[in-house]
């Protein structure tokens, strides 16, 4: 008979095994005499790698630390995008830092850390677990945004991104005490039971709670009105940071979004349905419009981002199965086209500087013929032309407004698409159409280059076999409903 | 009835494989513009071949679809990978092979730069408009539809004339706009029925005021593709910027889509709204017809004339289309292929003297009679077809047209009518200021006549016109029984619904 009676934990071993491998490459990293970076990267990955498959061997039906920690097929989906994603930054950020010279062994482990708390969250299973993860993955990501330290832009953005992004943690966090108070706990399953039980006469403060809580995770996925932050964060930040920015903490804040709404929150789903419809509204609305005045490439992809996410949030508006499984699908094809696109915008150097304006990608069709395609696919993905991967993206998405009879916001959301569309034209267009000013730099590093031909092919060759991901997304999405419906 | 080897989808697929080799070869940019010129021509003069098995093999005596092929695409969603052809979708077929190996040769000396890109964007394309007529699932459909507008955009942007960009980005985003609303009745339909196979959708009735919707959605689509006045703005700008053999496929094929697209959805699957919209298709085509044959004699440039006639033209498709009765239907189809080789031929014969002289200015030119004998007489073939002169394919197609809305509303035939006058006020002038009077200019002096490559990308077409024209029996008598089948069963499903009315 053992002194001290352990929690249940087998479910977290990716999360704890990630914990421990954390900080033993941060202790190297720094007794380490020599700069160790790219092998701290390929530690890194490997350790990711590791915790997918240790995601998928001990992921299941099954609570860890009393409730505080659900795993559902659901997670493990989430999670393993979320981990592709941080596995493809921390390649990009290694090419970057060997580039421009700037070894730094904190990023991969910073990057780790992040991906550590972005597991968490989405497998939160209570109020504080979701905070502390949240919190994991704020800091570390305001550290890397700020990590160029002689970069005035990227120290801005880092300032910035940790202020506005301490404000919303404060909303979320005002939102978490008062669900707490009305409902008398902060675990998920006691809240749902409590909402149920009083559906027909809600207490006001469990619901403006829950609108603090909306609030705060729309700011982690960018969603307007709370999306200042990104453009200015994501120019200033290195730019495998803002490619990291892009794709992990928003799929983590998705599906952490979908855990907490279609969890706890689903019996007064009238309650939080219209919020989420106008977020996604406006979200699409604003990226579409605000992105067709840009000049710089990351500000477009901020904006641009800040439109995907609405299209998301349509899957969650609809808050049916499909719905969910259309988000999962959408944040999957999402995360390459993104990675893609950036790994392009690292191959943009001019005498040796990193150049951001979308006029410096003129005549990019001649002197990168390939580069020039790739962006040329990713382009016409994200705005959604068959037969590339972002379409099927948003047939799904789109298929589950319909099943919801939401026809406005699919309405709002094609049209939308086609505003967006001329901005993804103009940037084909600069590359194909115009002629060379100032060539761009030759040579891509190999890593770059299958990051790139990687995300190009998947993103083409999607549509010869979708049923793969969509089962599996469809599986994860019954798994949530299934468990709370 | 599944056959032996999937032919469809050979036609459909055989041009990428031409695409895959052409992205192979290597050397200098001249070694490569050659092989890539030559490997495009050696796979799409195969696959038309190959899509003259399809007319071959083709029952005519039978409506429902043949050589069908049906693969599981998206487990679990009813969504498969489907092709088939029938009597309507089958010369479509053969006018999209058949048109791009011509459009290769004419595009053999007018591109110079970027010669591998612009033979894999039109074997591409080849793909995608073959694998549209062809698709039996909606789904299937839309994704080529919509691929159509990728190598287009590429097409028009990079090898177009000065306001290439602006067409470009016009083309591309009204169409897009039509298009993103149809995907949206897709969806609809999808969730009402639960599959997105055509031929089960065409057997289901949707309730009246959702086919309302869901017609007007198609419509948002079709009539841009079309086009019809007033959403065809894009058309003579695209039409003047693309490079010739962009503008042949963009008259040729593409406009044909939209005319495709009511026969094929919007008349089986929403009959109701069919009936109840016709008079609106009515009004629009007849003020395209009038409108645009009077913009077009009021142009300079030759190729916005052209353009603004085939505005004309499908002006006529769309009347036909919604007589709904037989002689318009097939009218209407065979109306879509002369169109499709005349006002392609005569976008040949633009290109003819445009790559010539550098400019499309009807003021130009003047008595190339002169110099240019073959050319003149080339031209005068289709500038009557385009008229529709008899004994030219152009004339089966307006008489049946015109016979077809006669028979439903005699105003009707009285207002399209004048079209044709109009047409024949606006070609033939433009014939006669570009190759008739005194060779006064001086730069023409010197011009030359028809070369062997060009004189053999005419021969066919001029061929054909004649043929459709004498003897269009084997071209009406494939259509007939499919287009019969639509007929009954538009009439079947309006009895239902007014007995149906009538019961409440």
């Amino acid at each position: 008979m053992s002194l001290i009676q352990l929690p249940a934990m087998i479910s977290a071993v990716p999360e704890i095994f990630l914990a421990c491998a954390g900080m033993i490459i941060l202790m190297i990293g720094v007794f380490r005499k020599t700069d160790g970076t790219g092998v701290l990267s390929m530690a890194t990955i490997l350790c990711f790698m590791v915790a997918i498959i240790a995601g998928f061997l001990y992921g299941g039906q099954e609570n860890a630390f009393y409730g505080m920690f659900i795993t559902t097929s659901f997670t493990q989906f989430s999670k393993s995008l979320i981990l592709v994603g941080s596995i493809l930054a921390v390649v990009l950020a290694n090419d970057y830092m060997k580039t421009e010279n700037a070894q730094r062994f904190e990023v991969p482990v910073l990057i780790l850390f992040a991906t550590l708390g972005m597991m968490m969250m989405v497998s939160a299973g209570d109020l504080i677990a979701l905070y502390i993860g949240l919190e994991l993955q704020s800091l570390s990501l305001y550290v890397l945004a700020a990590i160029r330290r002689d970069s005035l832009k990227s120290t801005e953005a880092g300032l910035k991104y940790f202020v506005l992004g301490a404000l919303s943690s404060g909303m979320l966090l005002y939102g978490a005490s008062l669900i707490y108070g009305f409902s008398g706990s902060t675990n998920f399953l006691q809240i749902a039971d409590v909402i149920n039980e009083q559906k027909d006469n809600l207490s006001l403060g469990i619901l403006i709670g829950l609108v603090f809580l909306i609030s705060g995770l729309a700011f982690k996925v960018s969603a307007v009105p709370f999306h200042m932050w990104t453009p200015d964060v994501y120019e200033g930040a290195p730019t495998p940071i803002t490619a990291l920015l892009a794709i992990s903490p928003k799929i983590a804040a998705l599906c952490l979004f979908i855990q907490v709404l279609i969890g706890p929150f689903s019996a007064i789903i009238e309650q939080w349905q219209q919020i989420i419809v106008f977020i996604s509204i406006a979200s699409m609305a604003l990226g579409a419009v605000a992105a067709l005045m840009q000049t710089n490439i990351k500000r477009l992809l901020a904006y641009s981002s800040i439109g995907h996410m609405g299209y998301a949030l349509i899957g969650l508006a609809s808050a049916n199965e499909a719905g969910i499984s259309g988000v999962l699908i959408y944040l999957a094809i999402y995360l390459f086209m993104n990675v893609g696109t950036f790994g392009c915008i690292m191959c943009m150097r001019r005498n040796g500087q990193a150049v951001e304006q979308i006029s410096d990608l003129a005549g990019a069709s001649k002197s990168h013929p390939v580069m020039a395609f790739a962006l040329l696919v990713f382009m016409f993905s994200m705005a959604g032309i068959p037969p590339l991967a972002g379409f099927f993206g948003k047939w799904f998405i789109f298929l589950a407004a319909i099943e919801a009879q939401l026809y406005n916001l699919a309405i709002i959301g094609v049209i939308s698409s086609v505003v967006a569309a001329f901005y993804y034209l103009r940037i084909i267009k600069i590359m194909y159409f115009d002629e060379i000013v100032d060539p761009l730099d030759k040579g891509l590093t190999k890593n770059l280059r299958i990051v790139i031909y990687g995300s190009m092919t998947l993103v083409i060759i999607f549509f010869l076999a979708p049923g793969t991901l969509v089962s599996s997304a469809a599986n994860a999405a019954k798994s949530l409903i299934g468990v709370n419906g | 009835m599944t056959d032996d080897w999937p032919i469809l989808s050979l036609v459909t697929f055989l041009p990428l494989v031409g695409c895959f080799f052409i992205l192979l070869t290597r050397g200098d940019d001249a070694t490569v513009a050659r092989n890539s010129r030559y490997i495009a021509l050696w796979t799409s003069v195969p696959t038309f071949l190959i899509s003259l098995l399809i007319w071959v093999k083709f029952d005519p005596s039978t409506a429902n679809f043949q050589m069908m092929e049906s693969i599981e695409w998206i487990e679990g969603t009813n969504i498969g990978y489907r092709m088939g052809v029938d009597g309507i979708s089958i010369f479509f077929v053969l006018l999209s092979t058949l048109l791009t190996p011509i459009c290769i040769l004419a595009s053999w000396e007018a591109i110079e730069h970027r010669v591998r890109e612009y033979m894999v964007a039109f074997l591409i394309l080849e793909t995608m408009m073959v694998g549209m007529f062809c698709a039996l699932d909606i789904l299937v459909f839309y994704i080529f539809f919509e691929g159509v507008l990728i190598p287009m955009f590429i097409i028009i942007g990079v090898w177009g004339g000065a306001r290439r960009v602006y067409a470009s980005f016009k083309f591309f985003l009204y169409t897009l706009l039509g298009s993103v609303l149809m995907l949206i009745a897709i969806l609809v339909m999808y969730f009402m029925a639960g599959t997105t196979d055509i031929v089960a959708l065409s057997k289901l009735s949707f309730p009246s005021d959702i086919q309302i919707w869901l017609w007007l959605a198609f419509f948002a689509s079709f009539a841009v593709k079309v086009p019809m006045w007033p959403v065809h703005t894009w058309l003579p700008d695209a039409h003047v910027e693309a490079p010739t053999a962009g503008s042949v496929i963009l008259a040729g094929v593409l406009l044909k889509m939209g005319g495709y697209g009511f026969l094929r959805f919007s008349i089986p699957m929403f009959p109701e709204a069919s009936d109840f919209f016709s008079p609106l298709v009515f009004a629009l085509s007849v003020v395209a017809i009038i409108y645009t044959s009077l913009v077009a004699l009021a142009q300079d440039d030759l190729k916005k004339l052209i353009a603004y006639s085939s505005v004309a033209h499908m002006g006529f498709v769309t009347i036909g289309i919604f007589t709904l009765n037989s002689q318009g239907l097939e009218g209407a189809i065979f109306q879509m292929l002369s169109h499709g080789i005349v006002s392609g031929a005569l976008f040949l014969c633009v290109g003819v003297i445009y790559d010539r002289m550098h400019t499309r200015e009807i003021a130009a030119y003047g008595g190339l009679v002169n110099r240019m004998p073959k050319y003149a007489l080339v031209f005068m073939v289709f500038t009557m077809a385009s008229v529709g002169l008899p004994a030219t394919s152009g004339f089966v197609g307006e008489f049946l047209v015109l016979l077809g809305a006669f028979y439903y509303n005699t105003w009707l035939a009285v207002f399209a009518t004048t079209g044709v006058v109009l047409g024949a006020a606006y070609m033939l002038y433009v014939y006669r200021r570009i190759i008739f009077g005194k060779l006064e200019k001086e730069n023409l002096m010197s011009i030359s006549d028809l070369s062997y490559r060009e004189i053999i990308i005419f021969v066919p077409l001029v061929l054909l016109v004649f043929w459709m024209g004498v003897y269009p029996a084997p071209f009406l008598d494939v259509m007939s029984v499919s287009v019969d089948n639509l007929i009954k069963n538009f009439n079947v499903a309006l009895e239902n619904s007014s007995v149906h009315l009538a019961s409440h």
